[in-house]
């Protein structure tokens, strides 16, 4: 990739993280070099205790590397910004707020006129499929349901970047499915710039242009991997041989970092 | 987790219907668990009759039900209950206020802030275990022996507990609702004011209910000094002369208040959080 012809949208520069625990130092993530073109969607995958989860607080500036930078179209990270969206596993929905005004709730900080806040309220209520339950309590919606507001919310102030952290790994495999593609049509109807992490392989593969596969203890890059598989996709790709082949490549990765890990806690 | 796929009413299974009451962590039909707790009071009713009745027992060390309820009549007719009924809820809703007005603001600054928490979190959690009833004379000394004394203590009996679960309110929501918060831009006190209090309030409104139960509870130990009504005080008098009957009816009819500000609570906390209910 020419990224050094090109500006990135985000550029993680030796980026490392050390926690304190115990008053003993543990290195989270050591060093960390990722560049991310303006719309790719980059998926971040590892075996749990990678810091794939810190390194996306960190871009999104919910949490401070200790050495290195982050940058976003140049500047420096300080903290959380409306040009990022978060989306967390955990739903993370105002729950005393109906669908519509989780998403609202958003806009607040938005300078538009009234009316163009709820048109595009109304919009990605559209566009995630809600229709019908603006005015459901997210208590009354199913996991997937949920997600999808999470979703809209995060978008609906038009970041250029969205940062997701494992949204689907609390659905059943089914809705997992629905959510991946539901995603994809968003982002290409909305071209923002993703990093997506998961520990889901076939998910990591399917959605994204880019997979990163980090090594555990301490959390580095062990494979940064373009995935050229052609768009729009549908689920049916997954059983391609190119997908196959991918998918062989980053569970061998996967496997000889568990294997590592495992061999690290029994010594 | 899939809320919108309910469970099937009916589950087949192998057991017997009779035997399914008594199936480990089993719904049972909600009219046989709403019988079942009137079934053990009208029992321990019937047995606290029976022995009565029998004269197993001298009236002096268990009264009849139905002497109870005679000298409930009594205290009606007389007009004694209303004026004790009303000075000691009156007691107990400015006591209770007083320490909810301080609990709250402190509970929840203890929950969001560290350095609040460690000021004091220590301090509160000790003075929670003192016993109340020996504060009874410093209370006397500072407040005199009117009404005010009788507040101080539901006060203290009340506030230590009542600050530490409304800080464990605040700190129990997820953390993500905050950031959430962060990355939509809000500052920190707009975050305060608008995600944590209103995702804390009912986990709150259920700290309130609990603690005004203990208020009621430390009723007696208000009016133990210097008060001449109160339902509190009626029971304390009735010691003296040994008159069970009013001790038995004074405690059941504070049971029975606590039960119904239980129950306000209860049904109050479910209309004004009808958002944190699974199922419209």
């Amino acid at each position: 990739m020419n990224q050094t012809l090109i500006k990135p949208k985000v550029a993680i520069d030796s980026v490392g993280k050390t926690f304190r625990v115990n008053a003993m130092p543990l290195v989270a993530i050591e060093r960390i070099d990722i560049n991310i073109r303006e719309n790719e969607f980059v998926s971040i995958v590892g075996t749990s205790g990678c810091g794939k989860s810190t390194l996306l607080n960190m871009v999104g500036g919910l949490d401070e590397p200790t050495s290195g930078e982050i940058r976003i179209d140049g500047v420096p990270v300080a903290g959380p910004g409306r040009n990022r969206g978060f989306v967390f596993q955990s739903y993370s929905l105002f729950e005393w707020m109906t669908v519509q005004t989780n998403i609202r709730f958003a806009l607040e900080k938005s300078t538009m006129a009234k009316a163009e806040k709820t048109e595009l309220v109304a919009h990605f209520i559209q566009a995630v499929g809600l229709s019908g339950f603006e005015n459901a309590y997210p208590r009354q919606l199913s996991g997937g349901m949920r997600q999808r507001v999470a979703i809209a919310r995060a978008l609906v102030y038009k970041p250029s970047i969205l940062l997701m952290d494992e949204p689907f790994g609390a659905l059943d495999a089914q809705t997992r499915g629905m959510m991946q593609e539901l995603l994809l049509k968003v982002w290409e109807d909305h071209k923002v710039t993703v990093l997506f992490v998961t520990h889901d392989v076939d998910e990591a593969i399917f959605l994204a242009d880019r997979v990163i596969v980090l090594a555990s203890r301490p959390g580095r890059v062990k494979k940064d991997m373009d995935i050229k598989l052609g768009r729009p996709r549908s689920f049916d790709i997954v059983t391609d041989a190119a997908f196959t082949a991918y998918k062989r490549e980053i569970f061998a990765d996967i496997r000889e970092e568990t294997l590592r890990v495992m061999a690290m806690e029994r010594a | 987790m899939n809320n919108h796929v309910h469970q099937p009413e009916a589950i087949p299974t192998r057991h017997k219907p009779k035997r399914d009451l008594l199936e480990l962590r089993q719904e049972i039909p909600s009219s046989i668990f709403s019988a079942a707790g009137f079934v053990v009071p009208a029992l321990l009713l019937f047995s606290w009759w029976l022995v009565t009745e029998l004269g197993f027992v001298r009236p002096l060390f268990l009264p009849s039900p139905q002497a109870v309820v005679m000298e409930g009549w009594r205290q009606l007719s007389e007009g004694v209950l209303v004026a004790d009924a009303s000075i000691s809820i009156y007691r107990i809703v400015v006591g209770w206020l007083a320490a909810t007005i301080v609990a709250v603001p402190i509970g929840i600054l203890m929950g969001n802030y560290r350095i609040i928490e460690g000021s004091l979190e220590p301090l509160i959690s000790t003075v929670r275990y003192m016993p109340v009833v020996a504060l009874i004379p410093l209370s006397i000394l500072w407040t005199g022996i009117g009404d005010a004394q009788k507040i101080l203590i539901l006060f203290l009996g009340t506030f230590f507990q009542q600050s530490l679960m409304i800080m464990d309110n605040v700190k129990n929501i997820d953390m993500n609702l905050i950031r959430a918060g962060q990355t939509l831009g809000f500052s920190n006190s707009e975050i305060l004011r608008r995600i944590i209090l209103p995702a804390a309030s009912p986990g709150i409104w259920d700290t309130f209910r609990i603690t005004i139960g203990w208020t009621w509870t430390y009723l007696v130990v208000a009016e133990l000094v210097a008060a001449s009504e109160g339902l509190g005080r009626r029971i304390m008098d009735a010691q003296r002369y040994l008159a069970t009957d009013t001790i038995l009816f004074g405690t059941l009819f504070i049971g029975l208040l606590g039960l119904l500000t239980d129950y306000v609570f209860k049904k109050s906390g479910q209309s004004l959080f009808r958002w944190n209910s699974q199922t419209r």
